[in-house]
């Protein structure tokens, strides 16, 4: 391996690397606001420039590449001069309004000049004056503070894959713009308000709420997709300010999509703060005591058969595995559905419902096959993998289905099933290119496995890749794609209807009405008529779901309590409770507990270390399923369709928020962008 | 900043001619490379449009090379060659680089102000006039000078400046190169040197 001197110390360090990359390996800090590990290098701040031996002038050390030998100081005299330099130009045009502004705190800039600034300026000349610049509902923008780093032009347009973003003028004119002032039209825009080195591009909806300083800070698990990105949620009070991304390299890297970062104000609206009951039609305030007496009267009535649980799609393993065990053991009934739709699930593997190939497993990948989905939609941080996979590798992305401007290009192989069954008898073009790769990935979506073709499509793909060696030990090309936080978990803890001949014996029931009395937990996206059935929901949000509700049970939202979640990869992951929950409402799992109890029929235990102890035993179990598919699936035609997504309005908590809601009314307006379609 | 004009047209494509003109261009380049194009193409729309270039253009030319539309927009901005609003039909650029501001290219604007327009970039009363300061357009020996349209005017002072602007506000086009009737960028005074050589 090469060597390099950096400060007299000599590191190995890697082909490749820049000097910049060296001098951090030999703990040789060095100030930056342009260079970015995820982004391609500009070298236009010029604030890290270190000394090099035998050369007169300093280097920008991030856009040099390291090289044998090289010999860098970066403490001496001659590097302060040059960074102290350096920093002059930067302020001399950068206005002193730190006291008013939102980066104050966690500014680069701010924070360097601690170190390189001059207390005072030589500049007496006007100051320059930006006009704000208009970027959407999500960023707000102070543009006479910008340095012109162009870190987010570079993630609009590596990143985000939506090049929306320039530098426009030149020299002390220059100025970051969108077209004409458009708004950025891509679900990870708000990324670079942390990617802004200064306060140029600040949070809008953030904007004058809190210092950083003021907020409690809570490391936790994003529930807003499946993707289980890691986040940060900052508090004041029992109000969630802000969600920022954490780092986690196999999941979201540092990005966060904006439905996961601006929902948030949906948890402060909106609420479930006490018990309601309906009476004469219309809901009442009520007492737990109360709810919860007539509640189970209720379930005195019926029968067990009569009785259904559903869960919804933030729910966490905590309230799932208490609901099943409330409906299996207190109150003997066996109708659970986890899935708001009819798509065909076959539990008997977990392979069968996980994201195999993991997410960062995309990166390796030499061949991707979507089979109806939108991955842009349903899961924003997996397909700016994907785009990450495109750049650095050239993957070839082929779609069965169209599912429009997914920021990357990809060749769309029409929508029939016909093209499965082609693949499958190798008939289809595409067929070769498959077995050539050493590493493909098939996406399937929820709505390819949706209706009467969903087990067809699934089973068939299932056993082509397992005839050809691609599900093996090293890499399983076969991957579904959820959408929803709960739903990996949910199936992992047995939380469905199945028989052998029928997967949806749950929703033929529902469509019958042999539902007498339906128990909603946190479940608002189901479709189903009320007529006379007896409803109880318990959430967190008044919506689709507590509308109908004869009994409203207050529940936690997901920054409201400590609770286990697994990602469409299978991951589990731990969420932290940043904050409480409001009024009367309760944790989930205590509430089913305490009605357990109530009806002399308890779950058999008190507290969440024995709850969590039986969860992690019972998704380790090996499962017994009665559930056998390996018979040959007959041909089903149908056009797969992929099911619009309503982006910014999927959950309780997004419905209920302003700023999604001022997304969704914006995009409505906007047309796709790229190259074609824009205005 | 240059500003956009509020008045713009709906449409813009090349005429058939330009059209191959650009072609020529655009197979100058690599096909994966066709982007680079873009300048040639920006003078195009600029020489077609009355030398201006439209919103409409911008995007024209931005799909024709298949880029997005801001790369385009930023290199509209950042060269000052290119005007965003429309010009007169005559349009004077006064150079006020050192050597040409030395040699008093003060006065040339101030004529400009006098006779066009007060401003840079408004119309002469008639309409058909237009000027702005520039940077320098490279003849600093013929120093101060203007460019209008495609021609230089050099060597010039307020009464030589007065004639030509005024000559151009009748919508008449002066006689472009040296006013003082020299040779392109030969001595003042006449030759000094290799005078026995006829065409030196």
């Amino acid at each position: 391996m090469p060597k390099i001197t950096v400060n007299n110390k000599e590191v190995e360090f890697e082909e490749g690397m820049t000097v910049l990359q060296a001098c951090e390996l030999a703990g040789a800090e060095i100030p930056r606001f342009c260079y970015h590990e995820r982004l391609s290098i500009a070298g236009n701040c010029r604030m890290c420039l270190v000394e090099m031996e035998k050369s007169a002038k300093p280097i920008a050390s991030c856009a040099m590449p390291a090289a044998d030998g090289m010999k860098i100081k970066t403490n001496t005299p001659f590097v302060d001069k040059a960074r102290k330099g350096v920093m002059e130009f930067l302020l001399a045009n950068h206005p002193l309004d730190c006291p008013v502004c939102d980066q104050g705190g966690e500014c680069d800039l701010q924070d360097q000049s601690l170190f390189y600034g001059f207390d005072n300026s030589r500049y007496k000349e006007n100051k320059r004056q930006v006009k704000e610049k208009y970027m959407g509902p999500l960023i707000k923008t102070q543009m006479t503070r910008c340095i012109h780093c162009t870190r987010c032009i570079r993630f609009a347009t590596e990143v985000a894959g939506i090049p929306e973003l320039g530098a426009i003028g030149r020299g002390e004119d220059t100025e970051i713009t969108t077209y004409l002032e458009k708004s950025m039209e891509s679900e990870l825009s708000a990324n670079v308000i942390d990617l802004c080195p200064v306060g140029a591009l600040t949070s809008k909806p953030y904007a004058f709420e809190a210092r950083p300083w003021d907020l409690k800070k809570t490391e936790t698990i994003d529930v807003m997709d499946a993707i289980g990105s890691n986040i940060r949620v900052d508090t004041y009070g029992w109000e969630v300010k802000r969600v920022l991304p954490r780092v986690n390299e196999d999941i979201n890297e540092e990005w966060i999509s904006d439905k996961t970062r601006y929902a948030c104000d949906g948890l402060l609206k909106q609420r479930i703060d006490s018990p309601y009951i309906r009476e004469q039609g219309r809901l009442q305030k009520a007492s737990w005591d109360e709810a919860l007496k007539l509640l189970i009267s209720k379930l005195k009535i019926y029968k067990p058969e009569e009785i259904a649980g559903i869960v919804g799609d933030l729910a966490d393993l905590e309230m799932i595995y208490s609901f099943k065990s409330f409906f299996n053991k207190s109150l003997g009934s066996t109708n659970l559905e986890c899935r708001e739709d009819k798509i065909y699930i076959n539990p008997k593997e977990r392979m069968n419902y996980i994201f195999n190939s993991s997410i960062k497993g995309i990166e390796e990948s030499d061949f991707i096959l979507l089979v109806g989905t939108n991955p842009r939609l349903e899961a924003t941080i997996l397909n700016a993998r994907i785009r990450k996979a495109y750049l650095k590798n050239k993957t070839k992305i082929y779609s069965i289905c169209n599912p429009g401007d997914l920021t990357y290009p990809y060749e769309s192989l029409g929508s029939s099933t016909h093209v499965i069954k082609e693949i499958e008898s190798g008939q289809h073009e595409i067929f070769k290119k498959i077995k050539k790769s050493k590493k493909p990935i098939v996406i399937i979506g929820e709505s390819a496995l949706q209706g009467n073709s969903g087990a067809y499509v699934f089973e068939t793909l299932k056993s082509f890749l397992l005839n050809n060696n691609f599900i093996r030990k090293d890499w399983k090309a076969l991957n579904i794609l959820s959408q929803n936080a709960s739903k990996v978990g949910a199936i992992d803890l047995g939380f469905y209807s199945i028989s052998n001949k029928n997967n949806f014996i749950f929703f033929d029931k529902l469509a019958n009405d042999d539902f007498k009395f339906i128990y909603l937990l946190g479940a608002d996206n189901i479709n189903f008529e009320k007529k006379d059935k007896f409803i109880v929901y318990q959430g967190s949000h008044g919506d689709k779901g507590a509308e109908i509700a004869d009994i409203i049970l207050p529940g936690a939202a997901y920054t409201e309590k400590n609770g286990l979640f697994i990602n469409l990869e299978g991951k589990l992951q731990n969420a932290y409770k940043a904050s409480y929950p409001p009024g009367d409402a309760r944790e989930d799992w205590i509430i089913l507990k305490d009605i357990a109890n109530m009806i002399k029929k308890p779950l058999g235990y008190n507290n969440v270390n024995k709850l969590r102890e039986l969860i992690k035993k019972e998704i380790e179990l090996e499962k017994n399923v009665d559930f056998d598919h390996t018979s040959q699936m007959n041909f089903v035609e149908k056009n797969i369709s992929i099911n619009p997504v309503d982006y910014y309005y999927t959950n309780v908590i997004a419905r209920s928020s302003k700023v999604m809601n001022e997304c969704k009314q914006l995009s409505k307006k906007l047309l796709f962008t790229g190259i074609e379609k824009a205005v | 900043m240059k500003k956009i004009s509020k008045t713009q047209p709906e449409l813009f494509e090349f005429s058939p001619e330009n059209l191959k003109k650009a072609e020529i261009e655009i197979n100058k380049y690599p096909k994966e490379k066709k982007a680079s194009a873009v300048l040639a193409l920006l003078y195009l729309v600029q020489e077609q449009n009355n030398n201006w270039i439209p919103l409409a253009g911008i995007k024209y030319v931005a799909k024709l090379l298949n880029v997005p539309y801001i790369k385009v927009y930023e290199v509209v901005t950042f060269y000052s060659m290119f005007n965003l609003s429309p010009v007169g039909k005559y349009f004077v650029q006064v150079c006020t680089t050192t050597p040409c501001m030395i040699r008093g290219a003060k006065k040339l604007t101030d004529v400009c102000k006098k006779y066009i327009s007060k401003n840079q970039n408004e119309l002469s009363e008639n309409k058909i006039c237009s000027w702005i300061e520039v940077e320098c357009l490279g003849a600093c020996v013929n120093a101060p000078m203007m460019q209008i349209n495609q021609d230089y005017f050099e060597d010039l002072d307020e009464s030589k400046t007065t004639e030509i602007i005024e000559k151009l506000l009748k919508d008449e086009f002066p006689t472009p190169g040296s006013a003082t009737g020299r040779k392109n960028n030969s001595p003042e005074k006449g030759k000094t040197t290799l005078i026995e050589v006829k065409n030196a």
